[in-house]
């Protein structure tokens, strides 16, 4: 693939405080992300993909080593600039949705864009064509307490693409739903990658998620232990 | 700022109950202290004007000997009435009263009373004088309710009134009460005995003399005329204000208990919103918030209970208040120890200072109230609020 590096990671160290101590959680990571890449983070639990991806994020510091998230080193953004990073280019998507329960569907994939400068009728034209994307806009008022799950993670989907970012993040984002949901939620991400050029890094062990990556990264105790490349 | 506002709104309205109920206690503290403070203001007034109209007029010229506080200085204090007054008192445009200490002796017992007179014919204070015409063979007197209630008289009862004339001398004679009247104005009732001028200036041997005058012109600054110096209204109901003053002090602490409810319910709430919500704060985080706009959303969101309030308190307030101001308040309470015969009416008046100012206050409370639990946002690790693991 012909792609520029949206992320570069080199030497990433992450430690936590715990009792006494100090816990090392990523322990010396060096991976670089191009443009458009539909990419995973697989790994048993605690082997640090949360920890890795809220770096990436900027909801997070490194202790040691860089991340430089489209051309911004997380470890030097204030954290004015972390939240222009996030507001102007990332996209999260969880894995237990936190939608905003009182606000509507319509509401929920509209805040992004109420950080930035829309006007009302340029937002609503963005999220009716995010929630056309994941088929919801018969659900446009619904509020998600009426929803299902698999319906919640498309809302999520929608609020994370309304804005069109160059790169989203999404910790395990399969991990509440069934099979079917599931599927559905990975074929519409996969659709946006193609048609947008979006980057996607999730972190799962989840073994339908890990079916549609194209790039396989197995972390094991805080390093990178192999990657896999699929090509098409 | 603009953002935050929508989104507290829908937050607020979204959260339902527990909204309204913090909204309901507040709109109530609204609307309590804007009606009690418009009473207390109206009270005022209401004070103000009866005493103008029972016992001061416009305005009072005291003799400079004259202090109501020091019983001394009554058989002191009384001048010829100066020839400047004269035309006024003859148009009833101002009315001389000539004070004495005297006691009456109710069944038996002994009683201190203040002997005033006044002219019978007099129609610019409210007591009525005519009733001092009356033909009977004692002096005729009148009295107020409170007085009578205190002194066991009735209408018709004789009393023998003992007060030393101007040479010292004392003199008993017998009055009888030939009216009582009710007034809110303590000090025309409490121990006091109204009797015609004239008598009273033939009693006490003192002709054409005055302790004071009330007068009717409304001019501010009238000179001292011999030995008689000017009181204006202002300083003759400067007790009023006192009285009101500490009656407010009083409603205060009243105030300050049912705002601290109000503010309690919505602590609370911030507080129980900060914990249930981490996660909601860490998406708002993930999505592009700085924690700082957090806080203020959560801010906003905390005071915006102070202006559902007002327009909650508008929507039964406004009726409430209206129809206050027309039927009025009978304060449910023995007025006597005030010295007040008739429970009075009170008229609540509202102003708009006194709405706005008390809107001011609520929402500046409500603020600070919500801010300070919002604050802990901005030391919230945003990882961590997501994965809802503060404790
Ligand atoms: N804030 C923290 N303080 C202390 N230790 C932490 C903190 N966050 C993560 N850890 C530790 O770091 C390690 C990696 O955590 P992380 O959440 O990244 O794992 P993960 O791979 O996402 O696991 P899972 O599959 O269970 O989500 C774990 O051992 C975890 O206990
Ligand atoms: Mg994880």
């Amino acid at each position: 693939m012909e792609n520029s590096a949206i992320i570069q990671i080199n030497q990433l160290i992450k430690r936590f405080p715990m009792g006494k101590g100090e816990f090392t959680a990523l322990k010396g990571i060096n991976l670089n992300f191009g443009t458009g890449e539909f990419a995973g983070l697989i790994g048993p639990s605690g082997s640090g993909k949360t920890t890795l991806l809220n770096i990436i994020g900027s909801l997070d510091m490194p202790t040691e080593g860089e991340a430089v998230v489209l051309g911004k080193p997380i470890s030097k953004l204030s954290a004015k600039e972390s939240a222009k990073l996030r507001k102007e280019s990332l996209g999260f998507i969880f894995q237990s949705y936190n939608l905003l329960q009182v606000h509507t569907v319509f509401e929920n994939v509209e805040f992004p864009l109420l950080l930035l400068d829309y006007t009302t009728s340029e937002r609503k034209k963005m999220v009716m064509d995010a929630l056309e994307w994941v088929g919801l806009t018969d659900k446009v008022k619904s509020k998600p307490p009426q929803l299902s799950g698999g319906e919640c993670q498309r809302v999520a989907i929608a609020r994370a693409m309304v804005k069109k970012p160059s790169l989203v993040l999404a910790d395990e984002p399969t991990a509440n739903l069934d099979a079917a949901n599931s599927h559905n939620i990975l074929q519409t991400m996969q659709n946006l990658n193609r048609e947008l050029k979006t980057t996607f890094i999730f972190a799962t062990h989840d073994e339908k998620v890990i079916g549609y990556l194209k790039r396989k990264i197995f972390l094991k105790d805080g390093l990178v232990d192999h990657e896999e490349w699929i090509n098409q | 700022m603009k953002i935050a506002f929508k989104l507290a709104f829908r937050n607020l309205i979204g959260a339902g109950l527990r909204t309204w109920l913090n909204v309901i206690v507040l709109s109530f503290s609204f609307v309590v202290i804007i009606w009690a403070k418009g009473i207390l203001v109206g009270w005022d007034h209401q004070a103000k004007n009866d005493m103008e109209q029972w016992e001061i007029g416009n305005g009072q010229f005291w003799h400079n000997q004259y202090d109501p506080y020091d019983a001394f200085t009554i058989s002191d204090s009384h001048a010829p009435i100066p020839n400047e007054f004269k035309p006024e008192i003859e148009k009833g445009e101002m009315v001389p009263m000539l004070f004495a200490q005297g006691t009456i002796y109710p069944k038996g017992r002994m009683q201190p009373a203040m002997i005033k007179g006044i002219p019978a014919s007099q129609i610019l204070l409210k007591i009525p004088t005519h009733k001092l015409d009356t033909v009977t063979d004692a002096i005729p007197a009148i009295i107020g309710e409170v007085m009578a209630r205190s002194s066991h008289l009735e209408k018709g009862s004789r009393v023998v009134l003992r007060w030393r004339d101007s040479k010292g001398t004392f003199d008993a004679t017998e009055i009888e009460i030939v009216d009582i009247f009710s007034t809110t104005v303590p000090t025309i009732d409490v121990a006091q005995v109204w009797i015609n001028l004239e008598t009273m200036q033939e009693k006490l041997l003192l002709p054409e003399q005055a302790t004071l005058f009330s007068f009717a012109n409304v001019e501010e600054n009238r000179p001292a005329v011999g030995d008689f110096k000017l009181k204006t209204k202002k300083e003759l109901t400067a007790e009023i204000d006192a009285m009101i003053k500490t009656k407010s002090k009083g409603q205060s602490v009243f105030y300050f208990i049912l705002l601290l409810l109000a503010m309690l319910a919505i602590f609370d709430t911030q507080i129980l919103s900060i914990f249930r919500r981490q996660k909601e704060i860490g998406t708002y985080v993930a999505l592009g918030y700085t924690r700082q706009q957090v806080v203020t959303l959560f801010t906003v969101e905390g005071a915006m209970h102070a202006v559902l309030a007002a327009a909650l308190a508008a929507v039964y307030g406004i009726p409430f208040f209206i129809w206050q101001a027309r039927v009025g308040f009978t304060v449910p309470m023995d007025t006597s120890e005030f010295g007040m015969a008739i429970a009075p009416t009170m008229y609540p008046i509202y102003s708009v200072g006194l709405i706005l100012s008390t809107t001011l206050i609520v929402l500046l409370t409500t603020s600070v109230v919500s801010y300070w639990p919002a604050r802990r946002i901005a030391k919230m690790n945003p990882t961590e609020a997501l994965r809802g693991k503060i404790q």
